[in-house]
């Protein structure tokens, strides 16, 4: 197993988060890191389709909205990864025959599009007051042609990289719940990344517990 | 007595869905699957090349009851303005409601939009086909593959059968000689001389179902594939480098456990890449 050495560190861009901005949705967040922001909106538990029920869990719809023009095909297959993420998260199992929507709007995207919208999707979740069984993160890391690993790489840094990866992480065990890779890499590099991607998302489950703790602080 | 005929029918449905759970977790503790196979151990897989006399290159694949079959057909185009040295390939995966009762007529799913998806980026990553080898002339003529990859019968695991089709369709395919006629400056195409596409790379995918966050399976079946909690296709290509590890959510895995499915990944690499080449050979011997 791969270990990474303590010197290592993890830069992530500035993150920033915003929760019930939105009135009409049952919960919502804007998630920022650096330029890239994603907005998510929550709708649930309510009435099904009959043609969508599931007689044991609730039903979960997940559309990515792209900035500009209509979602496509790369759209199609974010939205299953961030829709499997919070599937095996949230506890679908006690909203049986109802659905849940989340919405998650580009508002821009300059580099780790997917991990932002994981954030922003998780922060929606928790916003709803849905119950889930723990909380999850999105990682993106990208190995440069000269093969150092950068996190939370910019679009410029993406564009320029040998390969591309994005983790969902859990907040339990800080185990990999999604993984989605483009480029080639070796095994050793992939397990370099995610104890990286693993370091990173404490600092992000951390910043999750401020800016909640700094929300409620507010309100009471 | 449950089975009272005035239950509601979901009560019906909870208890033989609990009881499939039951019988496929004693299976499992036998190391065992319903169908026979130990947790580690792929179906048959059947691969026939040249099934298609009118496309470019084609493949018929098999992996115990999912048929998958692609179809490679070449198409003389303009590159694009920002890559004007290039070519282009267009996967495409279709899931006809033909292949199972899942699937509804119509525009294409959410499922087979990942699985075009994924196959894009399969192709991407892994270099397969060096895109400057489809272009003709600079800025003015380039080739565009189109790959149309169409399941038949599904019965799970069709992301694996879908690269070991494509693999072998364009490892299949003849383009014809091309030269641009300098006074006209129309393509004239010469059928006779038909030269074979440059593979650079040869990667092969393996998937696995995770059960209860710790049994893996590999090769799931489409039974299988509906009650397990996390899905994982780990595709490498023949210098053990990973193409692609795609986890579409699901149960968490821990690194010791992705180890064990790379390692099983890079095995069934050498097996499907020998496999190839033999059904090759064996099509040249025969023409």
């Amino acid at each position: 197993m791969m270990e990474v050495s303590p010197s290592e560190n993890v830069s992530l861009r500035e993150f920033g988060c915003e929760q019930t901005l939105l009135s009409r949705p049952d919960g919502s967040a804007s998630f920022v890191q650096g330029d890239t922001s994603v907005m998510a909106g929550v709708y649930g538990p309510a009435e099904v389709k009959v043609s969508k029920e599931i007689y044991d869990r609730a039903t979960l719809e997940v559309l990515v909205y792209p900035k500009v023009g209509l979602p496509g095909v790369r759209e199609r297959s974010q939205e299953q990864c961030v829709r499997e993420t919070c599937e095996a998260s949230l506890l679908l199992s006690l909203h049986p025959r109802s659905s849940l929507t989340l919405i998650l709007q580009v508002l821009h995207d300059a580099g780790s599009l997917l991990s932002c919208c994981l954030n922003a999707a998780c922060m929606a979740l928790m916003d709803a007051g849905l119950s889930m069984s723990c909380l999850f993160c999105g990682v993106t890391c990208a190995i440069s042609t000269e093969g150092e690993i950068i996190t939370d790489p910019t679009a410029a840094q993406e564009k320029e990289s040998r390969a591309l990866m994005t983790f969902a992480i859990d907040s339990k065990e800080h185990r990999v719940m999604m993984s989605s890779t483009r480029g080639s890499f070796s095994v050793q590099e992939l397990q370099q990344c995610i104890a990286i991607s693993q370091k990173a998302s404490e600092k992000i489950f951390q910043f999750y517990r401020d800016s909640v703790r700094r929300r409620y602080s507010k309100n009471l | 007595m449950i089975f009272s005929y005035n239950l509601p029918l979901y009560i019906y449905i909870i208890i033989t869905s609990a009881l499939v759970n039951l019988g496929l977790f004693l299976f499992q503790k036998e190391n065992c699957r319903p169908d026979g196979r130990e947790l580690f151990e792929f179906r048959t897989t059947t691969l026939n090349i040249g099934s298609i006399s009118t496309a470019d290159g084609s493949a018929l694949v098999k992996l115990g009851n999912t048929t998958i079959i692609c179809g490679i057909k070449a198409e003389l185009a303009n590159p694009t303005t920002d890559a004007p040295d290039k070519g282009y390939i267009v996967p495409n995966v279709d899931l006809p409601p033909l292949c199972s009762s899942r699937f509804r007529p119509g525009p294409p799913g959410e499922q087979a939009q990942a699985a075009s998806q994924f196959i894009a980026d399969v192709i991407e990553s892994s270099d397969l086909i060096k895109t400057e080898d489809l272009c003709i002339e600079r800025g003015k003529l380039c080739w565009v593959l189109y790959c149309d990859i169409m399941c038949l019968d599904y019965d799970g695991n069709i992301l694996d059968a879908c690269i070991i089709a494509l693999l072998a369709a364009l490892k299949n395919t003849q383009l014809p000689e091309v030269a641009v006629n300098k006074e006209t400056c129309l393509p004239e195409v010469d059928f006779e001389k038909r030269q074979r596409l440059r593979i650079h790379r040869h990667p092969v995918g393996a998937s696995f179902c995770v059960f209860d966050d710790s049994i893996l399976i590999v090769d799931p079946t489409a039974e299988e594939e509906s009650l397990s909690t996390a899905h994982l296709t780990v595709v490498t290509d023949e210098e053990g480098r990973l193409c692609s590890v795609h986890k579409p959510g699901g149960t968490p895995l821990s690194g010791e456990k992705l180890q064990e499915c790379i390692n099983r990944a890079t095995a069934r690499q050498r097996e499907i890449h020998k496999l190839i080449n033999k059904v090759l050979d064996s099509v040249k011997t025969a023409q």
